[in-house]
């Protein structure tokens, strides 16, 4: 079965007074259908620009999407016209945000935003979409949605905001969704109830969802497989349980290492990735990692490590020393 | 949680009598701008019951007759009932007064707000041509429309609105700029919406405080623009009543020997243009969440 979403060698770039700054710089992977897939990386390593450009929302000037295509259920988005566009956006292809408390509209009731998508894609009437509205809010487990669809953004809590988000990216039944940080402006109890949410609503309804997020827990607990991003480039990209038990990107090592974790012991101090990202007006031939790596050779200076394989089940890395990682680690 | 839903829906769906009459306690100064508002309104809107003269009517039995019981405010040069022609003026201003600002207005807040949401280019272009337009004065640039398309009131109106627009679209571009960054907005782009359904009903809404509260300042410029025009000859023509008009020729002629002539027209321009500032000003307190005492 072909996969849902593919992204072939995707360059995203900003043109900016300070140089062009690569923010995606020839990213390439795979969504299937009902699979969830987490992109990670810390600020400004291109996840949120990656996910925008598959929406087409990259503002133009300074971003433009050079090359690349996005092939999405067999068209490719690069090529469609802004109509076409704009009838993928909300209608097959569904967002959520990470700021529960900005993402709606202060002026228009729940109600309104959530039927208003419906009208635009499926031309439905105003009772057959509150009534669509009402069971939307059921499947996200808000209590009494009547009243609830009357009320604005300001009188519900974060938590019940970001139900009503994923309600609305729900709403024409998308087959993918993307969620850039969804619970990042959350508090843990809550984030933990959405991120259940999500991935029970995904798994009934056969959604895909992208999650961008920095939380490695979140990827260990519901994605399927992972992207590492740095500096705009994939650097690890494989099965959420093999990047996680076995990275083979320094970046990726260095990530897992920075997380608490309860499975290793108490007194270990947590240990932060040394340095700065990189400039990325001010990348050389490189990798752009080796400034932080602590693995680094000569040959990480002459020319970028390429994404390849690791052994089977779709594990690739790039990084040089991918197979010599976990001996050098445990000497190191 | 329990206590916001309890609270909020009152504060939405307050009655509007509770919000006037709060408005009334907090506001006294506003109070008053909108009682002399209500009151030219009344006067505009009723002039035919309330007038107890025709306007245009000259009775050269009765010139420049001093304020009396049979002519509260006194008589023109020509006899005419001055408080009946400032009744028929307070129409003669309303109208030109609320079309230019809300044509003016509502042109300013499609331009401004379009203007910052596609911004680049557009903004650019769009706030260099407002630049130019601002760079003439109210008067002037109104003038200049008249000597173009030449006096009647459709004419006066078009150039009083359209110095208005690029002063509206400033004040909402900048609003209109902030909210374009709050992602509810990049949250409607990925719901497939088109630009003007974007614009009209995402944006805008945001933008109605300031706009209002300019609104209600423009009704009071436009009514002194008119009224200047007027006077300079190049806005209302008589026989029509107009404060303006009534301002020159017998007035500035008979200044010495009849004063009321000039005085009352005067007053009444000064104390409308007075009511709709301090009622725009006691808006922009009310409605400033900031300023409003909790």
């Amino acid at each position: 079965m072909p996969p849902l979403l593919e992204v072939k060698g995707l360059h995203t770039e900003f043109r900016t007074g300070a140089g062009v700054v690569r923010a995606v710089d020839g990213v390439s992977y795979t969504v299937h259908s009902g699979e969830t897939v987490a992109v990670v990386g810390e600020s400004g390593s291109g996840k949120s620009v990656g996910a925008m450009s598959i929406l087409r929302l990259i503002p133009d000037p300074p971003g433009r999407i050079t090359q690349g295509q996005i092939l999405f259920a067999g068209r490719d988005l690069l090529s469609l016209s802004t109509e076409e566009m704009r009838e993928v956006r909300g209608s097959e292809i569904g967002m959520i945000f990470q700021e529960p408390m900005t993402s709606l509209n202060p002026v228009l009731t729940i109600g309104r935003q959530i039927t208003e998508t419906l009208q635009q894609h499926r031309g439905a009437d105003r009772a057959t979409a509150d009534r669509r509205a009402v069971e939307l809010l059921n499947l996200v487990g808000i209590a009494d949605p009547e009243r609830r669809l009357r009320q604005y953004p300001h009188q519900l809590s974060g938590g019940m905001r970001q139900r009503i988000m994923i309600a609305i990216a729900l709403t024409c039944e998308p087959r993918l969704i993307i969620a850039d940080e969804p619970t990042t402006a959350l508090d843990v109890t809550i984030q933990a109830q959405i991120l259940e949410l999500m991935a029970e609503l995904t798994r009934r309804l056969n959604v895909a969802l992208i999650i961008i997020t920095h939380n490695l827990g979140v990827v260990a607990r519901y994605a399927k497989r992972v992207n590492v991003m740095y500096a705009g480039r994939l650097v690890e990209s494989g099965p959420a349980t093999e990047v996680y038990h076995d990275p083979r990107h320094p970046y990726t090592m260095a990530l897992l290492r920075s997380v608490p974790r309860l499975d290793r012991p108490r007194q270990a101090r947590l240990d932060p990735v040394d340095g700065q990202p990189p400039d990325l007006t001010r990348l050389d031939g490189g990798c752009a990692f080796r400034p932080r790596c602590r693995f680094a050779v000569e040959a990480c200076g002459e020319s970028r490590p390429a994404l390849e394989a690791i052994g089977a089940a779709g594990h690739l890395s790039a990084c040089f020393r991918r197979d010599e990682l976990p001996s050098v680690q445990v000497a190191a | 949680m329990a206590v916001m839903t309890s609270e909020a829906p009152d504060e939405i769906h307050r009655s509007w009598r509770t919000a006037a009459l709060g408005f009334c306690r907090r506001q006294p100064l506003g109070t008053f701008g909108l009682a002399i508002v209500i009151v030219t309104a009344i006067a505009g809107l009723s002039a035919e019951w309330i007038a107890p003269y025709n306007p245009t009517a000259n009775d050269f039995e009765a010139m420049t007759e001093a304020p009396s019981w049979a002519h509260w405010l006194g008589t023109d040069q020509f006899g005419r009932d001055l408080l009946s022609r400032i009744i028929y003026g307070a129409r003669t201003a309303l109208i030109i007064g609320f079309i230019s600002a809300f044509v003016g207005g509502f042109a300013g807040l499609v331009l401004g707000v379009g203007s910052a949401y596609f911004g680049g280019k557009i903004d650019l272009i769009l706030q260099r041509v407002m630049d130019i337009l601002m760079a003439f004065p109210l008067i002037i640039m109104a003038l200049a429309v008249v000597a173009i398309f030449g006096t009647g009131v459709q004419n006066v109106i078009a150039a009083i609105t359209v110095p208005l627009i690029p002063r509206c679209a400033r004040v909402v571009r900048a609003s209109a700029l902030s909210i374009r960054e709050v992602p509810y907005i990049d949250a409607a782009r990925t719901s497939g919406f088109s630009h003007s359904r974007i614009i009209l009903r995402h944006m805008m809404p945001n933008v109605v405080a300031p706009f209002l509260i300019m609104l209600t300042a423009f009704v009071g410029q436009a009514i002194l623009a008119e009224a200047s025009l007027s006077y300079l000859g190049l806005g209302v023509q008589e026989p029509t009543p107009a404060w303006g008009l009534m301002l020159q020729g017998g007035a500035e002629e008979y200044a010495s020997t009849a004063p009321w002539i000039a005085i009352f027209p005067g007053l009444a321009i000064a104390l409308t243009v007075f009511g709709f500032s301090l009622f725009g000003d006691a808006l922009r307190d009310a409605i400033d969440p900031k300023l409003r005492e909790r």
